[in-house]
């Protein structure tokens, strides 16, 4: 077994120097009846080759999305990874190390960390980040109850235009807190709509920037009323690279960003691992959940970097933690690092506006088809379309002339007849003008043919 | 003078602090090289991606432009590759090194698992394509279900967690869901004192008190204390087996039997499933819910502190609670249950679409490399080699409880009394050997703990070599060469940082000095 060094004149040796005559002396407090006599009923070992050959086979499978014109979306966006970057978090140094729990031999770990907590501050328009967090949907968990913590109220209000499984991973982690959630309709999610709902017992209204449905909101309005009551205002961003040419929630007043990072250094991976952002003010960052790094000095006076604020964490705090989180998505947020580096000012914007611009010429062609409606006055990169037709269909039809051209609603509503004939369209950088052409066509031979 | 090798070595050593140079102009020291932040070096002009060019548009987004510098420091793809090389080697890790800490796993990341993990097919998938373009996907996860209910004897598995502590929340929601539909409204849950801080810590988000139950001198859960806390206000009792001072629970199975008859539900924190897997199947031990970390036992690599994947494998009585969302065998092919049911009981959703995908991948490949003998020996070789340190330093350090012991062994400071040298510094000096530190002052349960976990992947020539280490430390120690610990390490890319002063005046961030 290739990933096992120890020869059998070894394990004779050593079980000679613990005194021991067989293997199975070492497991004698296993109770004699649930000490397997035989391997359980599973092949054997195979073949480096043999294992690569079964996963090829799996892999074939599927169809992936740099194969066809792609352009699904809703929280997880297709963009272009430079290879730079898949080289580096393969670095066995970044790729096998621990959490960086011994600071002096993991500066790597720290100093990326501290470089990764900067610009998620600087792109969100915040103070401070934290390290980070599974991904975007657990991070809005977890800022429903930091709100709490940092307002002492319990009732959180989530925009109707919150992604779907985000409201279900807040309903999960508030489920057994005494938390009060309200869940807005779909059609509530305009910030006069979620004003007028604010009371003394809200802790938090969360919002999403651009929204489910792509719609672009200024929530300033929204901050000043929920400040006026000591509440917070949360903003989720699902697709981070829009925050390179939208308005940071920082400058309308967000108190707690969240965000799935995944757009940025990492692939679809079929939904994870990805990497949640959560950024806040300063002065909440005692009430923030996670590992956090920050700066000091080592006993020569060199600058250097720790993880910080464990108080919070459980593996202090235990029972009163912030958080129960400890492992979080590391590797990823090195992806994230690096892409970001990569890109800087600069290419951050150009990527932005690149993909604003794509989506714009989608849009456009898209409207001038008969029976298509944008149903969007403002997006980013992606956007809602409504069809004469039942969109889960489409996008069926689609995919058997070899195109993935979105992702109907009525797969996150399967209970919302309204929606059933609405799909998400959205254009990364990786769409081509060919691309869009197709998509056109197709649709247009789908909406004739009915 | 001989060196290691033998040989004589007549030259004379020419250090540079002989020659009078105590510093250099660059700072750097040959290999070891400093390095400044990406905001020291870069600035927001600079730019490592070429990207299209974009024309004239009018922009659709509403008014909400952003107008003012963001302040991101970008560098060229040399500098970027120079950056981050650098800055790696940094760090240690499982590829340099034996990585003993306890209670963590850091076993060899074989390289097969990243490269198909990278597969186009796997890798470069939507989570909400067609069902029909992603039979394969939904293949693997199929067959990491299998793989994992059949090792641990368990009829069902949850696989969106998407770590341990996250494992654990979804198996304590699964058992408050029970109880909920039981219509009992049970408040505690017990945990040994020697349990890992997730433990408690998930057990207050699903609004459980936890009550601690002592361990007995053998450093296993008391089980006359156990029995007499159990009643009906108990919903579950969160255990580590085997446990966090290496030994396995022999009780176990009275313990599950005691839980279930007092009608509360047994979780199993699997953190330590390495010592087993093959072995033992938690199903036969009378589990309930059990979390598998698949960064440890199953060798996904820690990644610097994630991203890890925390399957958890349920009873029967629990199996109906299971979140969305999961796998099923369709007349079509295979089907993804995303939405709950109105008749249902599953208690909801934990993340976002489908859970860690990239890490079921790579730990099916781990699996299906060992298959089932090769996974017997890794639980067995984890096994051996604790022992083996153990039996080859109990001479000189104090073993906390006698073994033999599973996959790690417990050491705590009796044998420094009167050094005046302290579990933390003895860790540190560990640096300089070169070796990362084994886990320290965890489990609460011992004074000064020192957790060594090996894993399979050590030859016996590492630990031979790991063992000379520790013992030429203790000799030292003893010896009352203190300075050699207390300004330990000497030999790292930085000495100790001061961490008080990070926690007081928090920097959590780069600014452009004013």
């Amino acid at each position: 077994m290739r990933y096992l060094p120890l020869s059998p004149s070894d394990r004779a040796e050593m079980l000679a120097k613990i005194g021991v005559d067989h293997i199975d002396d070492l497991f004698k407090d296993v109770p004699k009846s649930a000490l397997l006599k035989e391997p359980v009923d599973l092949p054997l070992h195979m073949s480096e080759m043999q294992v690569d050959r079964d996963f090829r086979a799996l892999a074939e499978k599927n169809i992936p999305a740099g194969s066809h014109p792609f352009f699904c979306s809703a929280g997880a966006y297709r963009h272009y990874v430079p290879s730079t970057v898949d080289h580096m978090i393969q670095r066995g140094e970044f790729l096998t190390a621990y959490t960086p729990y011994q600071p002096e031999i993991s500066q790597g770990t720290l100093q990326t960390l501290f470089e990764f907590q900067t610009q998620v501050a600087q792109i969100t328009g915040m103070d401070v980040a934290n390290a980070s967090m599974y991904d975007g949907s657990t991070a809005c968990g977890e800022a429903v109850l930091m709100a709490r913590r940092a307002t002492r109220k319990k009732k959180a209000i989530l925009s109707g235009s919150l992604h779907p499984q985000y409201i279900d991973v807040v309903k999960t982690a508030t489920k057994y807190t005494d938390d009060v959630t309200v869940i807005n309709p779909v059609e509530t999610y305009f910030v006069d709509d979620l004003i007028a709902q604010i009371d003394d017992e809200t802790s938090c209204v969360v919002v999403q920037n651009p929204d489910f449905f792509g719609n672009l909101q200024d929530f300033t309005a929204l901050a000043e009323a929920l400040h006026a009551r000591k509440a917070l205002l949360v903003v989720v961003v699902t697709e981070v690279v829009s925050l390179g040419a939208v308005r940071s929630p920082g400058s309308m007043g967000a108190d707690i960003v969240v965000g799935e990072g995944q757009s940025i250094g990492n692939g679809l991976n079929f939904g994870g691992p990805y990497v949640g952002l959560l950024a806040t003010r300063q002065k909440y960052v005692r009430t923030m959940p996670g590992r956090v790094c920050g700066e000091t000095v080592d006993a020569d006076g060199k600058r250097g970097y720790v993880l910080t604020l464990s108080t919070r964490e459980q593996h202090i705090r235990r029972e009163k933690a912030t958080s129960n989180i400890c492992t979080n998505a590391g590797l990823c947020t090195l992806a994230f690092t690096i892409h970001m580096t990569l890109l800087g000012e600069k290419g951050f914007r150009h990527l932005a506006r690149l993909n604003h611009s794509k989506a714009v010429k989608l849009a456009d062609k898209l409207s001038c088809v008969d029976g298509i409606q944008v149903l969007n006055d403002s997006f980013f990169n992606e956007f809602t379309i409504s069809l004469p037709l039942n969109a889960a269909k489409v996008i069926e039809s689609l995919a058997d002339v070899e195109i993935l051209g979105g992702v109907p609603l009525s797969r996150l509503y399967p209970n919302n007849e309204k929606l059933s004939n609405q799909m998400l369209v959205a254009v990364t950088e990786t769409v081509t003008e060919d691309d869009m052409d197709r998509l056109v066509t197709e649709l247009k031979e789908l909406i004739n043919a009915k | 003078m001989l060196n290691k090798q033998g040989r004589q070595t007549d030259i004379a050593t020419a250090s540079r602090l002989s020659a009078g140079a105590t510093t250099t102009h660059s700072g750097n020291k040959g290999l070891e090289q400093d390095e400044l932040l990406i905001y020291e070096i870069g600035d927001t002009q600079r730019c490592g991606v070429d990207l299209e060019e974009v024309g004239e548009f009018e922009d659709r987004l509403g008014g909400i432009t952003r107008d003012n510098e963001i302040g991101l420091a970008g560098l060229s793809e040399p500098e970027t590759m120079r950056h981050y090389t650098r800055l790696s080697r940094k760090n240690y890790a499982i590829d340099m090194g034996l990585y003993p800490l306890g209670s963590c796993t850091m076993k060899h990341n074989p390289r097969l698992n990243e490269k198909v993990a990278r597969l186009p097919g796997l890798s470069d998938i939507h989570p909400l394509q067609p069902i029909s373009t992603v039979q394969g996907a939904l293949e693997v996860m199929d067959m990491l279900a299998h793989w994992l209910k059949t090792l641990t004897g368990m009829p069902a598995v949850a696989m969106s967690p998407k770590a341990g502590a996250h494992g654990e929340l979804c198996g304590l929601m699964a058992i408050r869901s029970a109880l909920d539909k039981r219509g009992e409204n049970r408040s505690i849950v017990l945990a040994p004192e020697s349990a890992h801080g997730t433990n408690p810590a998930t057990a207050t988000l699903c609004g459980y008190k936890v009550k601690s139950i002592p361990a007995t001198e053998d450093g296993r859960v008391d089980l006359v204390a156990l029995k007499a806390a159990l009643g009906p206000d108990v919903a579950a009792i969160m255990l580590t087996n085997p446990n966090t001072c290496g030994l396995f629970e022999r009780d176990v199975i009275e313990i599950a039997d005691a839980v279930h008859e007092a009608g509360g539900y047994f979780y199993c924190d699997g953190a330590n499933f390495n010592a087993i897997v093959g072995k033992v199947r938690p199903g036969d031990l009378g589990v309930d819910a059990m979390h598998i970390n698949l960064h440890k036992t199953f060798s996904t690599p820690h990644g610097g502190g994630g991203p890890g994947a925390g399957p958890v494998v349920l009873s029967e009585a629990l199996a109906p609670f299971a979140p969305v969302p999961y796998v099923i065998h369709g007349e079509e092919g295979f089907e993804l249950v995303e939405h709950i049911a109105e008749d249902s009981d599953s208690f909801g959703r934990m993340t976002a679409f489908h859970g860690q995908m990239g890490m079921n991948i790579r730990a099916l490949a781990f699996m299906m490399s060992h298959g089932a003998d090769g996974l017997a020996r890794v639980a067995e070789d984890s096994v051996l080699n604790a022992n083996y340190i153990m039996a080859s330093l109990e001479d000189v350090m104090t073993v906390s409880y006698p073994g033999p012991c599973m996959h790690e062994c417990l050491f705590d400071d009796r044998f420094l009394a009167g050094t005046g040298v302290a579990t933390l510094d003895f860790a540190k000096a560990m640096i300089d050997e070169g070796y990362h530190p084994m886990t320290m002052y965890f489990p609460l349960v011992v004074q000064g703990a020192m957790l060594i976990e090996p894993t399979e992947s050590e030859s016996k020539q590492s630990l031979d070599q790991f063992i000379g280490s520790l013992r030429h430390l203790v000799a030292e120690a003893k010896a009352g060469n203190k300075d050699l610990f207390s300004g330990a390490p000497y030999f790292a890319p930085l000495r100790r940082l001061d961490e008080t002063l990070a926690a007081r005046k928090p920097v959590l961030r780069w600014r452009k000095s004013e």
